[in-house]
């Protein structure tokens, strides 16, 4: 039976976000009419370079699909208690262990060689964040810096491994691995509809954070990550291998990064090269916070971030906007939506609740007796 | 001018002047052309991105051209979106990617997607057969600049040790980095050039850190390939040192310690492509040019470049200008010995195999 | 291979470098560290570092002056710390995801308002020259310490004589060790560490000062590389010393210079590797010290990093 208190927290779940988003994207207005743009230009045009046509539809979904993998290697270790912010430094290894696959063995060709290397990438990336887990269960050494620190090592090896090593001796003013084989890359899902060039990493991205929702809320195991999330010691009390479970959790977060980083390098870039170094993962961070780091949210948050991202193409090219400004909005909406927080559980008190009739006495000194 | 002044000839000249542009000004008016402009970091960065930046300004007086810009654009699928836009949303014809890593995958990815588009690149390696039509590359050999620049510090040296600070050894820069070297040994053969490698175009503290670390081993004049010179300019100045700047002058910067610049002059291969878009002619696939063409240039000398360096340096131009010499010339030898190009053997400007050069002169201090 | 000249120099590329690339990392880690002993962690320094870096550049080139943008540094980054305490001050927000998010804004605001302060120059902060006594530049240069670097030595000094003999130093040791105590003795936890995010953050954003008016002394997009999030991490190893947040902040620094160092005599393979050592010693550290049995020794108990 829905009591009125879960009725409100579901309410809630989806109107708090809406108003810190429209607080944000007024504050953003604000902050532009102070540079002398029109706030209503700007709304617009974020709107059309977001959702406004097909084009906008396809950049929009293939910047969130990225997204949805690093929020997972963020929300996956939180739900577990960690907060890991690394995974930077885990997709340019995905990167690396999926054109570095092809240099150590032959990988056959078609569907079978695309998930071998993606796997590779995901297996490499998904030991290192594992490592943070086993610092922290092992040695306690705070996982927020070490995967920081980690992010930064795995940069520097992945620049030098590709800049040297592995060099293709062919990609001369771009240094890069040898390019994938065309018969392991990742072409597009429906190249003919509306979807136009997006690739299959989008459908990746959302099968996973479908199935690990699921996993997390519908499977014992996951559900024994939660409560080792929630709180660690009552975990331990009831007997579970909390160890295990956190460095699993960091292990699947890893993984999610790394494939997003095989995935650009099957199928965007061909090869892997610095480019791969463009922050998602950092954009990752703030997806999973702003979702609340349920899987489930996560990909309706990609998207909208992803759609700030490809507005502030058209904001930079019409207005003449840096493109900065999508910092700043993201800034804004990350800030609001972290204030909203603070209204949880109390928004519908607050808006049912009577003020309480003050009484005020006279000759009291104003005192108010209610 | 008062209508009184006006005799007959000069009505007939008007009335005939204001015709013809009448009709040039309807032609145009058929075509405007729409073009796209992509920089891969901050426009105003005093260094690449300002070079094209500072053409664009130009291009932007152009009659019949519409400008689009956009900056600090990643080399990821974000600049495949970004083109796509200037073509669907801004009707863009004709886009210019600026940077290096734009090329593969993203530009050749969408070239064949839009036909009636042309994608001028700047930095790449058009090669006919493998590449569509509709995209050209287009460069500049800076490399004869800083050639220049290596003679004129080479007379401002007392150490006889310049400093290079470079971001990755590819070859447009250990090209860069041979000329200023084999320029400043044409005056004194026992110069050297230590080089060090910071890793990546934009790094600030690194590049300051490169350039204290090299003051420190007694080098007095410095040039840099890296995406913005200002922070190696002013440090050296700071340490009471003499550069030479790159892509852009940042004489303003340190008025004293600059001696002259290798510069870019990107508004002449920008018109050279336009004008055959506003024309309806072929894209141009492959535009090259040096000092000759006029797609670089060098700064003004500084107070600090004596007579002796002028004169030196203007000799040289003359002869670059005349098609008189030639930078890359057996025998040169690397630095670790071998015979990178045999004796009486001569690579021009235009020479391929200088597009993939993967070694560091005699008397480069450094490894690639 | 090196020659013994090449080791001094190497020695005084490290020094120097220690001083020069350490100073930001110093004035990061003594707000940092501020801020922590109240209980409150602030990653958002990341944010407030850019920021005050822009904010400094902004003040001294408009004024000319370059204290006074040293100041505008220190209360840009105060502003964006105050944001911080106040936001975290409100319930059920995470004090990590809120750093983030600043981290976030500071950096875009920086980016958006700086734009045209990318090309000016700005009156620098003097050096003080220390090495005047000795006739070779190299020393000269090494010891070259910038006018901030004393500052932050004696912000060290003080910051450890007051939270060990101070009214101010106590009260906020207390909301960080036990709000429970310092809610009996009628502080107001929220309150007191909010002042000390913010003070934090004015000290932080001194550091972004010496980032954009002495080294590298301009401003520009690629200013800071992680520096204010290094610097959380150099609280840590320090084990919320002052004294040692500046030994960690010279480690930091120096092992930085290394790189440059080693090229710049001639031993140039493998740079990016060279580019990861800070990184690599401080989790080097951070693993050695840290102890399996319980807590971070020396931690305020109410910080969320070490529960």
């Amino acid at each position: 039976m829905a009591t009125p208190r879960n009725w409100h927290a579901s309410a809630e779940a989806v109107i708090l976000p809406v108003l810190a988003l429209a607080a944000a994207l007024l504050l953003f207005g604000v902050f532009c009419w102070f540079g002398g743009q029109s706030p209503g230009e700007v709304w617009t045009l974020l709107f059309r370079g977001a959702f406004g046509d097909a084009f906008s539809w396809q950049n929009t979904l293939q910047r969130a699909a990225p997204l949805m993998l690093t929020a997972l290697a963020v929300a996956l270790p939180a739900q577990a208690g960690l907060t890991v912010i690394g995974g930077e430094g885990a997709l340019v290894l995905g990167a690396l262990g999926c054109a570095a696959l092809p240099y150590v063995m032959p990988v056959p060709g078609g569907v079978l060689g695309s998930a071998l290397v993606l796997a590779a990438g995901a297996l490499l990336a998904a030991l290192w964040v594992a490592l943070a887990g086993v610092l922290r269960q092992w040695r306690r050494v705070n996982e927020t810096i070490s995967s920081l620190l980690l992010g930064y090592i795995a940069i520097a090896l992945f620049k030098h491994c590709v800049e040297g090593p592995m060099r293709d001796p062919a990609s001369l003013n771009k240094p890069s691995t040898r390019p994938l084989d065309e018969a392991l890359r990742i072409g597009p899902i429906a190249p003919d509809s509306f979807l136009g060039d997006v690739h299959w990493g989008l459908a990746i991205g959302i099968a996973l954070c479908l199935l690990f929702g699921a996993w997390l809320s519908l499977t014992a195991q996951g559900f024994s990550l939660r409560v080792v999330g929630g709180n660690a010691r009552t975990a331990r009390l009831v007997g579970l291998p909390t160890d295990r479970l956190v460095v699993l959790a960091c292990a699947l977060g890893g993984a999610c990064a790394g494939l997003a980083g095989a995935i650009e390098v099957a199928a965007v870039q061909t090869s892997a090269n610095a480019s791969v170094i463009a922050g998602m993962g950092y954009t990752g961070i703030l997806v999973s916070f702003v979702a609340r780091h349920n899987p489930w949210a996560i990909p309706p948050v990609a998207i909208l971030f992803g759609g700030f991202a490809a507005a502030g193409s058209l904001l930079q090219r019409r207005l003449g906007l840096p493109d900065a400004s999508v910092l700043v909005l993201q800034g804004f909406a990350f800030v609001c939506i972290l204030g909203a927080e603070a209204l949880r559980g109390r928004l519908f008190p607050l808006l049912t609740t009577r003020p309480a009739f003050t009484l005020i006495k006279p000759g009291a000194g104003g005192k108010a007796i209610a | 001018m008062s209508v009184q002044r006006w005799n007959r000839r000069e009505l007939i000249q008007a009335a005939g002047g204001l015709a013809v542009a009448g009709l040039a000004g309807r032609a145009f008016a058929q075509k405007p052309l729409t073009a796209g402009f992509i920089y891969v970091g901050a426009r105003d960065d005093y260094g690449y991105n300002q070079s094209h930046a500072d053409a664009v300004a130009l291009v932007k007086k152009m009659p019949g051209l519409k400008v689009v810009e956009e900056e600090n654009v990643p080399e990821t699928n974000a600049v495949q979106k970004t083109m796509q836009g200037m073509i669907a949303q801004d009707g863009a014809t004709l886009l210019f990617p600026t940077s290096y890593g734009y090329f593969d995958p993203h530009i050749l990815a969408l070239a064949p997607k839009n036909p009636g588009v042309r994608f001028a690149h700047c930095g790449g390696l058009w090669t006919a057969g493998k590449h569509p039509t509709n995209v050209g590359s287009f460069f500049g050999y800076i490399d004869e600049a800083q050639y220049l620049n290596g003679v004129v510090a080479a007379f401002a040296t007392k150490s006889r040790k310049l400093g290079f600070v470079a971001a990755k050894p590819i070859p447009q820069v250990l090209r860069n980095i041979n000329a200023f070297t084999l320029g400043a040994r044409s005056v004194h053969p026992d110069i050297t050039t230590t080089v060090i490698f910071t890793g990546d175009w934009s790094m600030p503290v690194k590049e300051a850190e490169a350039t204290n670390s090299l003051a420190d081993q007694g080098v007095d004049v410095f040039t840099m390939h890296v995406d913005g010179p200002k922070v190696i300019v002013e440090t050296a100045a700071k340490r009471g040192k003499f550069v030479c700047g790159y892509h852009a002058s940042q004489a303003k910067l340190a008025p004293q310690a600059y001696l002259t610049g290798a510069e870019w002059n990107w508004i002449v291969p920008y018109k050279q492509i336009i004008d055959a878009a506003q024309a309806g002619k072929p894209h141009p696939n492959f535009v090259r040019g040096g000092l000759k063409e006029g797609f670089v240039k060098s700064s003004a000398y500084g107070p600090a470049v004596s007579e002796a360096a002028r004169k030196q340096a203007e000799t040289v131009r003359a002869a670059m200008l005349a098609d008189k010499f030639d930078i890359f010339k057996g025998e040169l030898k690397d630095n670790t010995g071998k015979v990178v190009i045999p004796a009486g053997t001569v690579h021009k400007q235009t020479d391929m195999a200088l597009e993939g050069m993967n070694y560091l002169v005699d008397g480069v201090i450094g490894k690639v | 291979m090196m020659t013994s000249d090449a080791w001094i120099t190497l020695l005084l590329a490290i020094v120097g470098g220690a001083v020069r690339v350490g100073t930001p990392f110093l004035f990061v880690s003594l707000g940092e560290c501020l801020t922590e002993k109240s209980g409150r962690i602030n990653l958002g320094l990341e944010g407030v570092l850019v920021l005050a870096a822009m904010a400094g550049f902004a003040g001294s080139y408009l004024t000319g002056v370059w204290w006074l943008g040293v100041l505008l540094a220190g209360v840009s980054g105060a502003l964006l710390a105050l944001l911080h305490g106040l936001l975290c001050s409100l319930p059920r927000v995470s004090d990590i995801a809120t750093g983030i998010a600043l981290m976030l804004l500071g950096t875009g605001l920086a980016f958006y308002l700086g734009k045209p302060l990318i090309q000016p120059q700005a009156a620098q902060i003097p050096a003080l020259p220390l090495g005047a006594w000795s006739a070779s530049p190299q020393v000269q240069s090494a010891l070259a310490v910038n006018a901030l670097f004393p500052i932050g030595v004696a912000l060290a000094a003080l910051l450890h004589w007051g939270f060990a003999n101070t009214r101010p130093g106590l009260v906020v040791r207390m909301a960080g060790d036990s709000s429970d105590a310092a809610r009996a003795l009628g502080y107001s936890v929220n309150g007191v560490r909010i002042a000390a995010t913010t003070a934090g953050g004015f000290i932080a954003g001194m550091g972004g000062a010496s980032l954009s008016l002495y080294y590298p002394g301009s401003w520009n997009e690629g200013l800071s590389s992680g520096q204010g999030l290094i610097a959380v991490a150099l609280v840590i190893f320090a084990r919320w010393r002052p004294w040692r947040c500046l030994g960690a902040a010279l480690l930091f620094g120096g092992a930085g210079a290394i790189g440059p160092a080693l090229q710049s005599v001639g031993i140039s393979g493998g740079y990016y590797l060279f580019s990861a050592v800070p990184y690599a010693l401080t989790l080097a550290i951070l693993v050695a010290t840290s102890s399996p049995r319980g807590a971070l020794r020396g931690a305020p108990a109410e910080l969320g990093v070490s529960r």
